[in-house]
């Protein structure tokens, strides 16, 4: 069919002028694309298949998982200008985890859940739809619930600024995927990091209500920091072979930003212990207890993946 | 109130200025040039535009509800980000519709408090409630097309801050529609399972797109004016003939059928014959007697009130009303938030 399109002044009168006609430039396509369509997916050589697709399932656990809860407050924001802010992270976000899942899944499909035959879901939705909390990687930071608009900027605030850092030197990976996709990332989180950044500033100078709110919120989530720059195993081989980042290489870097932002607001750290590790069951568990990076989640996890996979697992053999 | 209070005038002269201002704005309405914020205009033209500028603005914003609820559960990533980023579209138009009402003296603060105490309406169709995922689709298809039918017109209003929004929001529904159309498209080649919800969504949302258009022309009582003031271009039943006939070849397309057994082309009116909505139950919604009236009004109040201490603290910071601290705080101090939309 040819896609012949007319502009005529009038053309925008009717509305469904062109919708029958074969039209391939519609932003999202008309069928599902792999998102790393045409990119080289080669192992590089040296790296173990299976540790590039764990890494990247920690990588993107983590945002697709801190996608869901920020999503949460579409409809719900203090303003239409935050609700609009918050989705644009949401979707950066969303951005970030379909390229890292697809990456996981293109190094080793073995970690790919497997569906009856003959159905057409695509391996970044196997990855995110059809495995259970135990098997997502992502640190416990991003799953706790919500909170109001202060807990979520701080949130934002401790997220962005630990993960531009990693994502930052992820530009030099070894794997050209996951230079791109960091390269890419990196300008993202520079603009959720200074959009945290301000909200911080604001709502701890602002009124003494709005400062009590973010202080409160800053507490509450101080327990799941110190998480974030622990080297689980797959981090340590994932730096090893130059495809990777160990986060306690950046933890420096990371708290000098935080000590500016903390230090500009007026705020003190807080003087909150970090969150135990949990002991699981079978002798494959880490010594330390498991955390995040183990599949060691809080209850929180289960519900948020109960409401994200329900009408996806319905449907093992739909289309969407 | 007139903008020409100064100096004062015999009333005599006032009311001669005043029908010469009015002789002025007739003939640009006249010309089907735009009426700009700083013209002058006659009250009653102001009211009405007001009254329906928010209720359009309402509409968009109580639209992301609806939708928004599905967010959390969309079936596969690329829908998850489809849908997160058209209710992030609505509220987008919300923002420019509200500003539009700005330029007429009203602020999005007082049009919000007439929203959330009732005295503001919105739009009926989004007091029906969203029960599968396939009604993000139809919601796409029917309903934003619904509204292209009734906002593509309204690209020529002679408000011009109106008439601009409206030019930018038309270009986002129409995408809206596609991708809503292209959802169902996709899960009719799915599952039988598929085809059923899809089905299923299209019986329930047919009539309500249909009342979008409004009561038939003799019971809507506002039109005649609006149409010579040149707010309203096409009347309630022009444009729900206009819809059907271009939905009904869509339909066969999908492969679905619409749920009116009355529904025939009629060769000599080159139109299709259809059966009229139950009116009765367009005008409980409309009274607030809807499945969702209710639910829409209170998650919209309680955002709002939940978000009120930001809104103070964010108003106290750009005041220099700071708390007495130290530190430095050069750099990202704007305290201004990113209104950035995005139109992917
Ligand atoms: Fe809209
Ligand atoms: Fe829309």
């Amino acid at each position: 069919m040819p896609d012949v399109r007319t502009h005529e002044p009038d053309d925008h009168d009717n509305a469904y002028a062109g919708l029958l006609v074969n039209d391939t430039h519609w932003a999202f396509g008309t069928d599902f694309e792999d998102p790393l369509a045409g990119v080289d997916t080669t192992v590089p050589d040296g790296v173990d298949p299976a540790t590039l697709a764990a890494y990247c399932l920690m990588l993107g656990d983590d945002a697709l998982v801190l996608s869901q809860r920020l999503a949460e407050w579409c409809s719900n924001a203090p303003d239409l200008e935050e609700d609009i802010a918050l989705s644009n992270i949401a979707l950066d976000l969303l951005g970030q985890a379909r390229l890292l899942l697809a990456r996981a899944a293109a190094a080793d499909g073995s970690q790919v859940p497997a569906l009856p035959d003959g159905s057409p879901v695509p391996d970044e939705d196997r990855l995110a739809f059809f495995r259970d909390a135990p098997q997502f990687r992502n640190v416990r930071l991003v799953e706790v619930p919500g909170g109001d608009f202060a807990q979520t900027v701080v949130r934002i605030l401790l997220f962005s600024s630990w993960r531009l850092a990693l994502l930052d030197r992820l530009t030099r990976s070894r794997d050209g995927v996951l230079a791109a996709v960091a390269a890419k990332a990196v300008k993202e989180l520079t603009y959720h990091r200074d959009f945290a950044g301000r909200w911080f500033l604001t709502l701890a100078r602002g009124t003494d209500e709005s400062r009590r709110r973010l202080v409160a919120g800053l507490d509450a989530l101080w327990p799941l920091w110190s998480e974030l720059f622990e080297t689980h195993d797959v981090e340590r081989a994932a730096a090893r072979s130059g495809i990777g980042v160990d986060p306690a290489d950046v933890a420096a870097d990371v708290e000098a930003v935080l000590d500016q932002v903390l230090a500009a607001s007026g705020v003190d750290r807080p003087a909150v212990a970090p969150l135990a590790a949990v002991q699981g069951d079978g002798a494959a568990q880490p010594a330390h207890g498991r955390k995040g990076r183990d599949g060691g989640h809080t209850e929180a996890l289960g519900a948020l993946l109960a409401e994200m996979q329900v009408v996806a697992r319905a449907h093992p053999g739909g289309q969407w | 109130m007139p903008a020409v209070a100064e100096p004062e005038l015999e009333p005599g002269a006032e009311a001669q200025l005043e029908t010469q201002l009015e002789a002025q704005f007739e003939a640009t309405i006249g010309r089907k040039d735009r009426i700009e914020p700083r013209d002058w205009m006659p009250e009653a033209y102001r009211r009405t535009l007001v009254r329906q500028v928010a209720q359009h603005a309402h509409s968009e914003i109580i639209g992301m509800q609806p939708e928004g609820a599905w967010i959390g559960r969309a079936p596969s990533l690329r829908r998850k980000a489809i849908l997160l980023a058209k209710v992030q579209d609505e509220a987008g138009h919300g923002l420019y519709l509200y500003s539009a009402a700005e330029t007429l003296g009203v602020s999005r603060q007082e049009l919000t408090e007439m929203l959330i105490s009732g005295r503001q309406k919105y739009s009926s169709i989004f007091n029906y409630p969203t029960l599968s995922y396939a009604d993000m689709g139809t919601i796409g298809w029917l309903v934003d097309g619904a509204a292209i039918c009734n906002q593509v017109p309204l690209c020529r209003t002679s408000f011009g801050p109106y008439g601009r929004a409206m030019i930018r929001i038309c270009k986002e529904e129409s995408f809206h529609q596609r991708q809503g159309y292209e959802l169902l498209m996709t899960m009719m080649r799915g599952t039988d399972e598929q085809r059923a919800m899809v089905q299923e969504s299209v019986d329930r949302f047919w009539w309500p797109s249909l009342m979008m258009f409004g009561p038939p022309d003799d019971e809507s009582p506002n039109t005649a004016r609006s149409m010579a003031w040149g707010v309203k271009t096409h009347t309630n039943d022009e444009l729900r003939q206009r819809f059907v006939d271009m939905t009904v070849p869509q339909a066969k397309a999908l492969g679905v059928t619409l749920p009116d057994p009355g529904l025939v082309w009629n060769e000599e009116r080159g139109a299709h014959d259809f059966g009229q909505p139950d009116w009765d139950e367009f005008w409980e919604v409309v009274k607030g007697n809807g499945p969702c009236n209710a639910q829409r009004v209170a998650h919209r109040k309680k955002a709002w009130d939940d978000g009120a201490w930001v809104r103070e603290a964010a108003l106290a910071f750009a005041a220099g009303d700071c708390r007495d601290t130290s530190g430095d705080t050069s750099g990202d101090t704007s305290g201004e938030t990113s209104n950035e939309t995005r139109t992917v």
